[in-house]
């Protein structure tokens, strides 16, 4: 059981921030700079690429939203260092400045009026020294209120309503009176729950908020779609594993916000929030989105239910899967951190299934490698709001 | 063995948690907000994670889960069966 007193392994940031993993990453600003950015991390081994398919010709709040998942991905205490490499030098530096401003070691190439070759070798010396650098940093005894915890579901059946958001739940109600930082999402999968938030919300400007975006959503989904959202909400996947309905989707997905949490504000996709508790981010539903949306938010650690068996990780954000169904613990076992199914036999109940996931996030938070991890899952897919110029 | 469970007592339906459920077999329901079990006969097979109806339930009439609305019957559906996409559909499209 966790308390106050409760502590983890982390890396302390310039910034007073905690991280639990300790990546040197090579950003790309745009698509042209993939092939820069990952011969850099074939050179200099223990650095990560992070490839991306986007970054030109983006404007407005499209290009604002690029940036600022860019540049939280780099500030996130997750990572020691960063080296940035764009097609130019401009808007490279936007990305290094704003990243500059958590303390940590970053630096940028443009590869215009250089090419590749020479741009490869000027980053890999650079990453080189910071991996270097940051192989010493030793992790540090923390509080758990300075741990920043996220959740999204995923490939969801009535099992994850039934078991794994609950146990999610569960453990986000033991979190919240701590003081960690915590964040949910998904507002078109609430659809049918909204009530349910609204009831949640802090105060009535909060509740404002989050009607306000749950609403402008809704607008969206009607402007675009070509009949209705049958096709899209819920899955296929969904549908195969016996959801029926949106609205009992969203009633299963609610029960990750657990029964009492209270929802203390409500932030734009990749806003970092501006203090602990439960917060609501205004996101798509799709797991490697909202996923690399929180990572970029400054979330370390990340609950992810899932039913039928969704196998999403992340580059700099370890996912924690938790499943209640038996099938698809047995099937897809390489891919399950914590099998909660023994929940649904009634041999266990959400307070133990919430106290083990707590304790696996620990270890996991410590260093245990999560099973994304180790499979090599680095989903990193940056929201696009409209197309480009 | 907890062949399906249900949130609340009130729900109309409920959810299958054991694979291999066959037409005819005798279910045992567990109703996790009372921690209480129930007994139900299955009318027809229904796969894992899938729903079964609790009572008979009238075309038309509101389908309740987790002790709220989730859409409405499309056609009668008995106490049992198979509760899924061609028998329960949304309110909203």
């Amino acid at each position: 059981m966790i308390s106050s007193k409760t502590t983890f392994w982390g890396y302390r940031r310039e910034n007073g921030r905690v991280g639990v993993r300790n990546h040197v990453i090579i950003l790309p600003l745009d698509d042209l700079s993939n092939a820069a950015c990952e011969a850099v991390a074939n050179n200099i081994k223990g650095t990560l690429a992070i490839p991306h398919p986007y970054g030109r010709l983006q404007f407005g709040a499209d290009l604002d939203l690029h940036f600022r998942t860019l540049i939280g991905t780099g500030s996130n205490p997750n990572v020691a260092a960063v080296v940035v490499i764009g097609i130019e030098e401009e808007w490279t530096k936007r990305i290094v400045e704003a990243i500059a401003k958590t303390g940590k070691p970053v630096t940028g190439f443009g590869i215009e009026l250089h090419g590749d070759h020479d741009t490869i070798l000027r980053a890999s010396k650079v990453a080189k020294e910071y991996v270097q650098w940051a192989s010493e940093l030793k992790r540090v005894e923390r509080p758990i209120n300075e741990l920043w915890v996220s959740c999204k579901c995923g490939e969801s059946d009535t099992t994850s309503g039934c078991g794994s958001n609950p146990t999610v739940g569960n453990a986000f109600d033991k979190l919240e009176p701590l003081g960690v930082t915590l964040c949910f999402g998904e507002t078109t999968e609430i659809t049918g729950g909204e009530h349910l938030v609204a009831a949640r919300c802090a105060t009535p400007a909060v509740r404002e908020k989050f009607m306000f975006m749950f609403n402008r959503y809704q607008e969206v989904v009607e402007r675009h779609k070509t009949s209705d959202l049958m096709d899209s909400q819920p899955t296929k996947g969904n549908i195969a594993g016996g959801l029926t309905t949106i609205e009992e989707k969203a009633l299963g997905n609610i029960q990750k916000i657990g029964k009492k949490c209270n929802v203390i504000g409500v932030i734009d996709k990749a806003e970092v929030p501006p203090g602990p508790g439960l917060w609501f981010m205004d996101s798509s539903s799709a797991a490697a989105e909202m996923v690399t949306l929180l990572a970029a938010s400054g979330y370390v650690v990340h609950l992810f239910p899932t039913g039928q068996g969704n196998v999403i990780g992340n580059p700099i954000l370890p996912v924690i899967k938790l499943s209640a169904n038996p099938r698809t613990v047995r099937t897809m076992s390489e891919h399950i951190d914590h099998d909660c199914s023994g929940l649904l036999q009634r041999q266990k109940n959400l307070d133990e299934t919430g106290d083990e996931l707590l304790e696996i996030m620990l270890r996991t938070c410590n260093g245990r490698l999560t099973s994304a991890e180790a499979l090599g899952h680095r989903e990193f897919v940056l929201t696009r709001l409209y197309e480009s110029a | 063995m907890i062949h399906f469970v249900l949130h609340d007592p009130h729900d109309s339906v409920a959810v299958v948690v054991v694979e291999g459920v066959k037409a005819g077999q005798d279910l045992t329901g567990w109703i996790m907000d009372e921690d209480r079990t129930i007994t139900l006969k299955a009318r027809q097979d229904i796969p894992i994670g899938h729903k079964l109806a609790l009572k008979d339930i009238k075309n038309g009439e509101t389908i309740i889960k987790y002790g709220h609305d989730i859409g409405l019957a499309t056609a009668d559906i008995k106490a049992g069966s198979h509760a899924h996409v061609h028998n329960i559909k949304t309110k909203r499209w």
